[in-house]
């Protein structure tokens, strides 16, 4: 906490002058040193530290990438295969940057999960959860911009549908695609910007990461019991070296997790669209994004209505960044006065719900919204006859094994000869992506207001004292029941 | 310990979403050759005489219509390449590199003296030479369809190398092909009814096309490995109609109803696309000696492009041990200092 006395004195000459000067030395101590950190903070807590070195991975490698990057339609594609082949270890630099993006995100969604479930954007911590959701907002921004870079089909196709969702904008939306992209579609223009912008992001993100930093010291860390620290000697330990030893253990496993995707399997996370060169007359058959982003685009074609004068494309549009939105205002919308999910039985279920939702919402982003869900429940194809009778459109249809395509046919034969009958085989209507969007969609929103309720209501358990007496309580227990301790 | 069923939670969530990414069209899964891959795996390694004939295949058979445009000559005789020789670190001095070069004729990327590109013959720092002079001549070439370059084909195609191998092998057996005459109905046009009332061709009121030959494809007998052949609850397979200029394949990603005579929910998988069968027993004459059938082919090649796709590959794996062990022992000390440092604080 930033109230916690200052134990740095300076020993040599220089540092006493320089204290006196520029306390660096002094502000490192207090921060990184002997900050009192809560004693009983899990391995879920070890995520900032993970995104920490996420993001300086993502910077160092980035900016050596950038040395044999060429910005330009023509040059792009030949470039980033120029760094895998000629480059010395241009391979590896770029399958870390490539896939340090999905470990990056994947450790930016636990870390926001793992604040979720200990209530950590409540007060006094509101203004730390906001400069979360803006790194992550920067996140989202800067992985779009990147993805575009290699110019592959997918980064061409995709940037299309997300910079068209800013001509659905009412009045200045058709301006503003294109001043986002430099001229009427995306050209050389658009890809030299993008490039510029996806090296700005990441030192603005660094920016907000150290504001998140300075807000996290300033109240001091939740905890698991979201109990705040009562007695510093008791309740918390110092972070260094508890913490940096905890963290770097945490920090060691997670790059195994990265260096076995890098080594052995760099290409699984991505899309074999991407190994072709960007071409706009071909369009592949299913645009997607990246894994990370699938959820909110599952939001964005979950609405497939116009309400009202909005149109179904604003409105998903809308929803999307409406799912972003959200979290900025989550510390107001949980009414409950206590922090951790431990202690809510009821909304420690719907927390978990939750969790389940934004999962299948992942999955209902990968698949083509009119495929179904459960394709065994689909049943077999029904045969359409269409043709014209008295002038007006017609179709006959046939059910069933070899027997209902005969029956067809024959059927086709008696027509008259103007009928110009033609036969399909149509999938019958069955529960599709599209709908379980939809579904997941209104669940997503409900829990933030399901929150709103249940903390008004809910019964919540006894919380402990304090940090040091649930350790103990914790302690005491399983000695007590011989379980063998985590 | 907790730490451990974070990571395999992670490990299992990220794995769901490799693996609920967006499939391809209703086309025939891809499969290996017998025996997999020999560079599948954490330890895999190219077969490189497999590679050496696969360069063959690709520079008397493909490359007279795909470009590799990220190729250079060098590549082949680099560290991990088919024709690396120790003699010779660098590339550019290989003499076997030098020699399959200078058989090839290319016009200089730079211009000579008095400023006129020459046609000479190429060096190993050349890029392998293009078919076409540029996209639009490669499409005029063919019927419209510009041939893919083959350089990251592997990577650029769901199922990788077993897709170039299943595709190459896996076009309709001659006995499954047929050609029928058709006479296409007659079409009676009113003579007032097109449009112009004073074009003279009103007066053409009968408009009749000759018969066209068609190449069909009798269904049943198409033999696609590890797939039954379609077939008709009352035995009626169907007949599938060849697009002129196009040949069908059931690897191809696309769609066959509209081509299908009979039962449309029984089209077999696949498409058409404009690349005929081209690796007929026999084609290429092995140096080694290797029977050249048609699998053998389209193996080597296989394995030629997936080298040529990722060269780094095996360099890659073999590094990622070290890597991973390294890490294991960093993670396995910070465990004990971990233990260490905390033993006097109940936590």
């Amino acid at each position: 906490m930033s109230g916690h006395e200052s134990s740095y004195t300076p020993n040599t000459g220089f540092e006493k002058w320089l204290d006196k000067r520029l306390p660096i030395i002094r502000f490192a101590n207090d921060t990184a040193i002997t900050f009192p950190t809560p004693k009983n903070l899990n391995y879920w807590y070890t995520f900032g530290g993970i995104l920490a070195v996420c993001l300086v991975v993502q910077i160092l490698t980035g900016v050596i990438l950038a040395m044999h990057y060429e910005p330009n339609v023509n040059g792009a594609f030949a470039s980033v295969e120029r760094i895998m082949r000629d480059v010395p270890f241009g391979w590896l630099l770029r399958y870390i940057h490539s896939n340090g993006a999905s470990m990056f995100f994947f450790a930016v969604y636990i870390h926001m999960f793992r604040g979720l479930y200990y209530g950590s954007y409540k007060a006094p911590r509101e203004v730390l959860w906001i400069l979360g959701c803006v790194i992550f907002l920067l996140m989202i921004a800067t992985a779009f911009l990147g993805y575009m870079l290699p110019w592959g089909q997918m980064s061409y196709h995709g940037a299309n549908v997300i910079t068209s969702l800013f001509g659905a904008i009412p009045l200045i939306g058709e301006s503003l695609q294109t001043w986002i992209l430099g001229g009427p579609s995306i050209g050389n223009q658009t890809l030299q910007r993008f490039f510029s912008l996806h090296y700005l992001l990441p030192f603005m993100i660094a920016a907000v990461v150290i504001l998140h930093v300075w807000a996290l010291h300033v109240p001091g860390n939740n905890n698991p019991t979201g109990v705040e620290v009562q007695d510093v000697e008791k309740d918390t330990v110092p972070f260094h070296p508890y913490y940096t030893v905890k963290d770097a253990f945490a920090i060691v496993l997670y790059l195994m997790l990265f260096a076995a995707f890098v080594f052995y399997a760099p290409n699984a996370l991505g899309h074999a669209d991407q190994a072709i060169e960007a071409n706009p007359l071909v369009t592949p058959a299913h645009i997607v994004p990246e894994w990370y982003m699938l959820p909110f685009y599952a939001i964005l074609r979950a609405i497939t209505f116009d309400l009202g004068p909005i149109p179904a494309k604003l409105l998903g549009v809308i929803f999307m960044f409406a799912a972003i939105a959200i979290l900025f205002v989550l510390p107001w919308l949980d009414t409950s006065k206590v922090k951790s999910m431990r202690y809510r039985p009821v909304a420690r279920q719907f927390f978990f719900g939750f969790v389940v939702v934004c999962l299948l919402l992942g999955w209902c982003g990968a698949k083509a919204p009119d495929a179904a869900v459960i394709p065994a429940l689909q049943g077999d194809k029904i045969l359409v006859v269409s043709y014209t009778e008295n002038g007006q459109e017609a179709t006959s249809e046939y059910k069933g094994g070899g027997e209902a395509y005969l029956d067809a046919k024959r059927f086709m034969a008696s027509l008259p000869e103007d009928a110009s009958p033609s036969l399909a085989a149509v999938a019958p209507p069955t529960f599709q992506f599209a709908q379980l969007s939809l579904i997941l969609t209104i669940c997503y929103f409900g829990y933030f207001f399901m929150l709103f309720f249940i903390g008004l209501t809910e019964k919540t358990k006894e919380l402990p004292e304090s940090i040091n007496k649930s350790v103990l309580k914790r302690h005491k227990a399983s000695t007590a029941t011989a379980v063998p301790a985590e | 310990m907790k730490a451990f069923r974070i990571l395999a939670a992670g490990l299992a969530g990220l794995s769901l979403a490799a693996m609920a990414h967006a499939e391809g069209g209703a086309a025939a899964h891809p499969h290996e050759p017998e025996g997999g891959w020999p560079f599948d795996g954490i330890t895999g390694q190219f077969d490189m005489p497999s590679v050496q004939r696969g360069y063959q295949v690709y520079r008397e058979v493909c490359s007279s219509c795909h470009s590799m445009k990220l190729l250079s000559y060098r590549n082949l005789g680099e560290p991990g390449g088919p024709f690396y020789d120790a003699d010779f670190p660098n590339p550019n001095d290989n003499p076997f590199v030098k020699a399959l070069a200078a058989d090839v004729e290319i016009q200089s990327p730079t211009p000579n003296e008095v400023g006129d590109y020459d046609f000479r013959p190429a060096m190993p720092a050349d890029q392998f030479r293009s078919p076409y002079a540029n996209d639009n001549a490669a499409r005029a070439a063919n019927n419209g369809a510009a041939p893919p370059d083959l350089s990251v084909i592997v990577k650029a195609r769901h199922g990788g190398a077993s897709y170039v191998y299943s595709l190459l092998s896996g076009y309709p057996q001659a006995d499954a092909i047929s050609q029928r005459e058709v006479t296409p109905a007659t079409v009676t046009t009113p003579a007032s009814d097109n449009g112009t009332p004073d074009d003279p061709s009103d007066d053409v009121a009968e408009v009749s096309t000759p018969a066209e030959t068609q190449t069909i494809i009798d269904v049943s007998k198409l033999h696609m490995g590890g797939h039954e052949a379609a077939e008709g609850e009352h035995g009626e397979p169907g007949v599938l109609i060849q697009p002129a200029g196009q040949y069908y394949n059931p690897f191809m990603a696309g769609d066959t109803t509209p081509q299908y005579e009979g039962d449309p929910r029984k089209a077999p998988p696949g498409g058409f696309l404009a690349m005929g069968p081209q690796l007929p027993p026999g084609r290429v004459t092995f140096a080694d000696g290797t029977e050249s059938t048609t699998e053998q082919m389209s193996h080597d090649v296989a394995q030629f492009l997936a080298w040529a796709s990722e060269p780094k590959q095996i360099t890659r794996k073999s590094l990622g041990l070290p890597v991973m062990i390294y890490l294991g022992i960093l993670s396995i000390l910070l465990w004990f200092s971990y233990k260490r440092i905390w033993r006097k604080v109940e936590h």
